[in-house]
């Protein structure tokens, strides 16, 4: 621990750490607090919305019917459940370990962003309201929102850096396509997180008509629990898979860690297996010597920004420093409390993985399985490889360490990206111009 | 609540009640568009008529901010602005006029600085307190124990949004004033002052505050007159800020003046 706790009247802190050494249950963790993370840190005009969607929620969880009707979803309309598929021919990069990917990149839109889209957008008709706005970066939890404003009959608007509606022309098509209106945001550093601060300033105003269905497992509660609730469906399949296709628990799970809702979702399915270890794989950048990274729990200290007290890459002055990745997707100063919690507590594990280490692995995987992974998932896949050397270490059969990897999204979106990187590009095609800017396709 | 505090911005806003007046609120962000400029800025707004001056930490993050004034705050950290150097800014002012002089600061600077330190060192330049735009009182535990220790106002939002239960958690949790945001909304200049401005107004009467100050939306000597009807108080911000950028330290001079026409009570 290297600070102090921010609410000592709650004892939140002493009380969980002290709960969880004694054996007691991590799943479920309701908010606002994740020991001395999460809270509310946010303006007071949006207090009674957050309030509201609280109940909503809380109701909505106890409500057969609700519950019903997001399973439906994600059977009939997302494609889960998803696979967990052995990758035999990459395991051999990893010690020999057998590693699992559980497959969100063959759900509908291409990631696991659909789980929480679906279940937001149906609270928001719930609390009767008839339009979502939402934060993206690279466009993915954009488009999906922008899927789940359609399918529902929303209104959609999302805020994306302007930098960003530039190198991601073909996102953005996809997010009018699907009938939303996409904003350019021109202020601050013109990124993800400025993208986030233009939506919160349309919530403020709209907040009468309008949900914010925010992307990550990140800001003020009850988002922090809200969004992991409806991704621990990841966690839930990947136990009951690996259970039956092998008849035992995996040594380790891994996942990529940007504000962290994949990684939180499926690390829940096991949080309370004391044998599984939780590797957590943020975006190391150009090299965490460099600055330029969005390693935030590895190298950020606690602030609140965007409505949680969490790890943040801040400057001496608590100033917001701008994040570095190769992967739009982690790239984000901030990180969800749950997982600052996690890491505290020991219960997880977080690293840093390179652009340069996830690039391989993203060329391993489609090489030796013939997938095409997320340049997010990339970093979990790297991480994989690590994690299986070293717990296969001076074993006489490593097939007995099992590797489960949450393959959180499909590579489509990353084929100009990687093309560059790996220089598969005529130096004059227009593609090649796309790539050496970051455009992902 | 410590009783034995003597909150300077209460005191301000007693005096100009005392005259009759409504109290005058000013904003103006730090290091805008210099150190030196946002403090003669500062000094030409109190001698023109602020009974209260509120000086903006410009921050990485600011959601509650319009355009004005971001644009402000980002052309201030690109200068260099740190946020020790708002220490500087509220002694150079205190030490010039009379004015309460609270410094307005999203969260995290606090934090990283330390509550305590951060504290410490803006009641020995003078300050009068904090207005905190992200900071409910629920998550205050430690702004309540260093505002007490070194006898700094706690100025906290209420809006129109807020429910009977919290207006009362809040209004028991200021001291010096309570600031009524005026509209669902973010800062900047508007035509009108809204409606629901004089409802929170009443709601913050009728839970106990003595002095309540509206802002968001507040530009012209018309509004400071209407919201004077109701409330103790009128916060002007990006009106005053765009007068800066204008027309320099003598423009803000200016604007303060002709708000100052409307704050005589009838």
């Amino acid at each position: 621990m290297t600070q102090s706790p921010q609410t000592p009247e709650t004892g939140a802190t002493s009380d969980t750490a002290d709960a969880f050494l004694a054996g007691a249950s991590l799943r479920h963790a309701p908010g606002p607090y994740f020991g001395n993370y999460g809270g509310r840190w946010m303006p007071e005009s949006l207090i009674a919305a957050l309030d509201e969607l609280e109940d909503t929620f809380d109701k909505a969880k106890s409500d057969p019917d609700f519950i019903a009707q997001v399973a439906n979803l994600n059977r009939t309309y997302s494609g889960r459940p998803s696979l967990l598929t052995e990758a035999k021919r990459f395991s051999e990069h990893a010690g020999g370990a057998r590693v699992f990917l559980k497959r969100e990149d063959l759900n509908h839109t291409g990631s696991h962003k659909i789980n929480n889209v679906l279940g937001q957008a149906l609270l928001a008709k719930r609390m009767g309201k008839t339009r979502i706005i939402a934060e993206t970066g690279a466009g993915q939890h954009g488009v999906a929102s922008a899927t789940a404003a359609a399918l529902l009959g929303l209104e959609c608007v999302v805020y994306m850096g302007a930098e960003d509606t530039r190198r991601q022309a073909l996102n953005v098509a996809r997010m009018e396509l699907l009938g939303a209106t996409v904003v350019p945001v021109t202020a601050g550093s013109q990124t993800l997180k400025d993208a986030i601060n233009e939506a919160l300033r349309d919530w403020v105003t709209n907040v009468h008509n309008t949900h914010y269905l925010l992307g990550t497992a990140a800001g003020a509660h009850p988002f922090p629990a809200l969004v992991r609730y409806f991704h621990e469906v990841i966690g839930d399949e990947a136990r009951e898979q690996i259970l039956e296709q092998t008849g035992r628990l995996p040594d380790a799970v891994c996942a990529c860690i940007g504000g962290g809702s994949n990684a939180i979702g499926i690390f829940h399915g096991f949080l309370d297996d004391p044998s599984v270890g939780l590797y957590g794989f943020e975006a190391g950048g150009e090299g965490v010597e460099t600055g330029r990274h969005a390693a935030t729990i590895t190298l950020g200290r606690p602030g609140v920004l965007h409505g949680a007290r969490s790890y943040l890459m801040q400057d001496e002055d608590g100033q917001t420093i701008e994040s570095h990745s190769i992967s739009a997707g982690l790239d984000y100063p901030g990180v969800g409390p749950e997982h600052s919690y996690l890491a505290d507590l020991g219960r997880a594990k977080y690293e840093p993985i390179t652009d340069s280490e996830a690039m391989d692995a993203f060329r391993l995987l489609c090489r030796t399985e013939g997938i095409i992974p997320a340049i997010e998932s990339s970093h979990a896949l790297a991480g994989a490889l690590k994690v299986g050397r070293k717990l296969t270490e001076g074993k006489s059969d490593p097939q007995d360490v099992i590797i489960i990897v949450s393959l959180s999204g499909r590579g489509d979106k990353d084929v100009a990206t990687a093309a560059e990187w790996f220089g598969l590009l005529d130096k004059k095609s227009p593609e090649s111009e796309i790539g050496a800017e970051g455009e992902q396709l | 609540m410590n009783s034995a505090i003597q909150s300077k911005s209460a005191a301000a806003i007693d005096r100009a009640a005392a005259a009759g007046r409504t109290a005058l609120v000013g904003y103006l962000p730090a290091g805008y568009p210099d150190v030196q400029a946002s403090i003669d800025a500062a000094v030409a707004l109190a001698e023109n008529g602020a009974d209260v001056i509120e000086i903006g930490i410009p921050y990485s993050d600011p959601v509650m901010d319009g355009q004005v004034i971001q644009a402000a705050t980002v052309q201030s950290l690109a200068n260099g602005f740190r946020v020790a150097q708002v220490f500087d800014i509220v002694a150079g002012i205190t030490s010039r006029c009379d004015a309460a002089v609270l410094v307005m600061t999203y969260w995290n600077p606090v934090m990283r600085m330390g509550v305590d330190e951060f504290s410490r060192r803006l009641a020995e330049a003078g300050g009068a307190g904090l207005i905190t735009p992200d900071l409910i009182p629920d998550e205050a535990a430690e702004w309540f124990e260093a505002s007490d220790k070194y006898g700094l106002d706690r100025v906290f939002l209420v809006a129109p949004s807020t429910s009977p239960e919290r207006m009362a958690m809040t209004v028991k949790a200021s001291r010096g004033f309570v600031y009524a945001v005026s509209i669902m909304g973010v800062t900047g200049a508007r035509e009108s002052v809204n409606d629901a401005a004089h409802r929170v107004v009443e709601a913050a009467h009728a839970a106990g505050a003595e002095r309540v100050c509206v802002g968001l939306g507040v530009s012209r000597a018309e509004h400071v007159r209407e919201i004077g009807s109701y409330a103790e108080g009128a916060i002007v911000g990006t009106a005053l800020v765009a007068a800066l950028g204008q027309d320099g330290v003598d423009g803000v001079g200016k604007l303060a003046a002709e708000l100052r026409s409307g704050t005589a009570k009838n």
